[in-house]
């Protein structure tokens, strides 16, 4: 593939994460990866569901008194704000609007930042009241089902950070365009199985 | 570039090897590193045998019985028939489907280097002494409790090379969802290439389970977890349910290819189309979702209750349905046939009564009140061996008779193989249908030794002289393999003469990017459509003569892996040392190195130039005759 050729919005194609075999096949893979992930995750939330409340006899913790819904609301609309910032990028991307795919990236990797904080300090905090990996099964549980979660959030950052440098001179090619848009997409996966996390986990560990 | 052949030096050699993306080169890499550990396994299996010959026999102790049981298990199961299976896949299926490559050359390199490392790091345990010992199932009780680092050294082996098989999964599935040939359509597949298809996407996910589940077990044992310890509040059937989420779509994994091979075969040998094609696609598609329905009969006596037995009961027999349907169309594409019995039509024709008697066996522990009768006992054992060897070895030695032209150039010697085929089939049914009685009889499975008086001493000792035909049998084929190779006579496109899938259209071993020209697939059965037209040239091309587009070699897969290897280590041993935890961030910083390194780096491959094509094609043609 030739990175020198030069494209205007014109002749950039309509679909340029797909447009070569290799794009195609990162496009398909990618998308087959993120089915493996649902599985992965799928298993956490399955374990996490059969965990919650357990611990050695006496163990105080519940997820009535732990969680604090405000905190995970504000780092919910992050995330959620994100994944829209991110659809935007990837507008831009097809519009071959290079200067504004990657300022829409970096305040999607701005935002992902604020929701990585915040679950920082909900650890801690966590940690702080003596709710521990290591205290009980659920707890042992709920950090690694959220944990994961933060994980991937925050390989997602390093990833769109290492794509808006490396590219910063460049510009726009049917090579990195591919590399942009399956980032976008699993930011929507991450944003997804936060949805998830936060049904399931949260708003199930108040109320029911 | 890596192909042309010339005489270089060990160094550049070593260097090619570890470095490559050809598919065919990483296929050939698969089948040496499984057919490694086949022997280790084998090994391992012979001693069982020679323990268990006779009652109160003390040749090994009952601590070291333990570790061979479960790294016979372990070893078989994900370093030997899966990477054997993967050799085949890689250094065929690109050519059914008349691709020049893997859609992820890059990944197929690096999915080998974590089989191998992972492969690597698991036996390691053989060296400090501390070996697994929990059963390759380690079910979580147990495991938890096994002292020294023997289960660490199971939950990352695995992990590394669960890893690999991941992405070796994915591979497969793009490379056949996007890169079939003009006019290959799904429905135009080989079914080899089908059957490897429906195993990569079960691969997908099957495997996230394992990976899960393994991280539990070293969270509990390295990070003070408490996924599985009751008394923490944990649950240790989780792991059970985990284990066989994973555990029973991986027997259909390493089924569905082993059809797959037979199907070929068949086809071949008999010199006819394979018989219900359609049907046989479908019923591979069918027990592909079948798996993943079933895995709790492996737990009827946990207690699951009737409700649920009955229903994983019902659905366990339904997979007999679709099974049948292949063996009636296996002896339908016989019946009729200009048969020619050649080494892997041997092998063929004995794995249908073999595997059926395996498939029987299933269905009766797969009602759910004879099973509380059978679990745990002999009958098990011989059981999933009669599936397993009769099913999935015999394939892996059918393939390799029937592909070695193909991936080598050269000819195993049929005669050797036809005795290889007499010992090893007469001593597997030796060894394992006597185990079916053992088990009546009340024999457990896993036990270290057993007393005398009770029955069990005749049928024992029949078990370890069929294991040892077995072993002369894979004797004579190492054998085989080594005088073919100093031999080295070379064969031309289509060794067996009745070739009739795309593979045979092409030189063995091919050239480095497959095909000059991207040929066009004018029917089921490819080239034997073009031998029935009378074409000359056995490939009707798509393109004409351009430039080819192929994939650099790379270090960075086995440096990424290496990377992972090196954190293994840190993981288990950052609880007693002060050096573990960093060596465990150091190796993970190191193979994100090497992941932000490829990433950042632009390889945008070579062109192999048309004037080369051209020159090769003519040699070829020079060479020929």
């Amino acid at each position: 593939m030739d990175l020198n050729k030069k494209f205007t919005p014109e002749t950039w194609p309509a679909h340029p994460e797909k447009a070569t075999l290799e794009a195609k096949n990162k496009f398909v893979g990618f998308w087959l990866f993120l089915g493996g992930e649902t599985i992965l995750f799928a298993t956490l939330f399955a374990t996490y569901m059969a965990l919650k409340n357990k611990g050695p006899s006496g163990f105080g913790f519940t997820t009535q008194e732990l969680y604090t819904l405000p905190l995970v609301f504000v780092m919910t609309m992050l995330l959620l704000t994100s994944s829209l910032t991110s659809v935007y990028a990837m507008y831009h991307l097809k519009s071959f609007n290079f200067k504004k795919m990657q300022l829409w990236l970096a305040l999607t990797a701005f935002l992902g930042l604020g929701f990585l904080m915040l679950e920082v300090y909900e650890f801690s905090h966590y940690v702080q009241e003596g709710f521990t990996f290591n205290n009980s099964a659920f707890s042992s549980s709920f950090f690694t089902l959220v944990g994961t979660h933060g994980f991937h959030v925050a390989i997602g950052l390093v990833w769109v950070t290492l794509l808006i440098f490396r590219n910063s001179k460049r510009g726009l090619n049917l090579y990195n365009a591919t590399k942009y848009y399956t980032f976008s997409l699993y930011w929507h996966f991450i944003d997804v199985v936060w949805v998830f996390i936060f049904t399931v986990v949260y708003l199930m560990g108040v109320i029911g | 570039m890596s192909s042309v052949a010339q005489k270089r030096g060990f160094g550049a050699t070593l260097w090619d090897w570890l470095t490559t993306v050809d598919h065919k080169k990483i296929g050939i890499l698969y089948l040496l590193g499984g057919l490694f550990f086949f022997v280790l396994g084998g090994i391992e299996a012979m001693i069982i045998r020679l323990q268990l010959m006779t009652p109160n026999n003390d040749l090994v102790s009952a601590g070291l019985f333990n570790d061979l049981i479960t790294m016979h298990g372990t070893t078989m199961i994900f370093l030997a028939a899966m990477p054997i299976l993967f050799g085949f896949m890689n250094a065929i299926v690109p050519l059914q489907i008349g691709a020049r490559d893997v859609a992820f050359p890059f990944i197929n390199s690096l999915g080998f280097w974590m089989f191998a490392f992972g492969g690597l790091f698991l036996n390691i345990s053989w060296l400090f002494g501390e070996v697994p010992d929990a059963g390759w199932t380690s079910y979580a009780s147990l495991s938890l409790h096994s002292p020294g680092h023997g289960i660490d050294f199971y939950a990352i082996g695995l992990q590394i090379a669960g890893g690999g098989t991941l992405m070796a999964g994915i591979n497969f599935l793009v490379t056949i969802i996007n890169m079939r040939a003009p006019g290959m359509t799904y429905m135009r597949m080989p079914l080899f290439t089908w059957t490897t298809f429906v195993a990569s996407a079960m691969i997908l996910f099957a495997f996230p389970p394992l990976t899960i589940g393994l991280f539990f077990l070293t969270f509990d044992r390295m990070f003070s977890g408490n996924f599985f310890d009751h008394t923490m509040g944990g649950n240790t059937i989780i792991w059970e349910h985990i284990f066989w989420i994973f555990g029973h779509p991986e027997v259909y994994i390493l089924i569905l290819p082993a059809f797959g091979i037979f199907s070929e075969i068949f086809a071949t040998f008999s010199r006819k189309r394979l018989f219900g094609y359609t049907a046989m696609v479908f019923a591979t598609v069918l027990i592909g979702f079948l798996g993943f329905m079933v895995w709790a009969h492996h737990m009827f006596t946990v207690g699951l209750g009737p409700t649920a037995n009955a229903i994983f009961a019902v659905a366990t027999m339904a997979i007999a349905v679709p099974t049948g349907v292949k063996i009636f169309n296996w002896l339908l594409t016989i019946w009729g046939g200009s048969i020619k019995v050649t080494t892997p039509m041997l092998y063929a024709l004995g794995f249908i009564p073999s595997f059926v008697m395996g498939g029987v066996t299933g269905v009766m522990q797969g009602a759910a009140p004879l099973d509380y009768q059978l679990h745990d006992t002999y009958f098990i054992v011989a059981h999933f061996h009669y599936v397993i060897v009769g099913g999935v070895v015999l394939a892996i030695f059918a393939a390799l008779h029937y592909w070695w032209p193909k991936m080598f150039g050269t000819m195993l010697h049929e005669g050797l193989g036809k005795i290889t085929f007499v010992f090893f089939f007469i001593g597997f049914h030796m060894t394992f249908l006597i185990q079916h009685w053992l088990g009546f009889w009340g024999m457990p499975r896993r036990v270290w030794t057993f007393m005398d008086g009770q029955g069990w001493n005749m049928a024992n000792m029949i078990s370890t002289i069929g294991a040892l035909l077995m072993a002369i049998g894979f004797t004579v084929m190492v054998i085989n393999i080594v005088m073919t190779t100093i031999k080295n006579e070379r064969v031309g496109n289509d060794p067996w003469g009745d070739g009739r899938t795309l593979e045979w259209a092409i030189p063995s071993p091919p050239v480095f990017y497959n095909f000059a020209q991207t040929p066009l697939i004018r029917g089921l059965d490819t080239l034997w459509v073009e031998k029935m037209d009378g074409s000359k040239e056995m490939i009707t091309p798509a393109e004409p003569v351009t430039d080819i587009h192929m994939p650099n070699g790379s270090i960075i897969p086995l440096l990424m892996t290496l990377g992972l290897f090196i954190a293994g280590f840190g993981a288990m041993f950052h609880q007693e040392t002060s050096w573990g935890l960093p060596v465990l961030i150091f190796g993970l910083a190191f193979t994100f190195v090497m992941m932000a390194a490829r990433s950042l780096k632009d390889d945008l491959g070579f062109y192999v130039t048309k004037e080369q094509i051209l020159e090769d094609m003519k040699n070829e043609k020079g060479g020929r005759n």
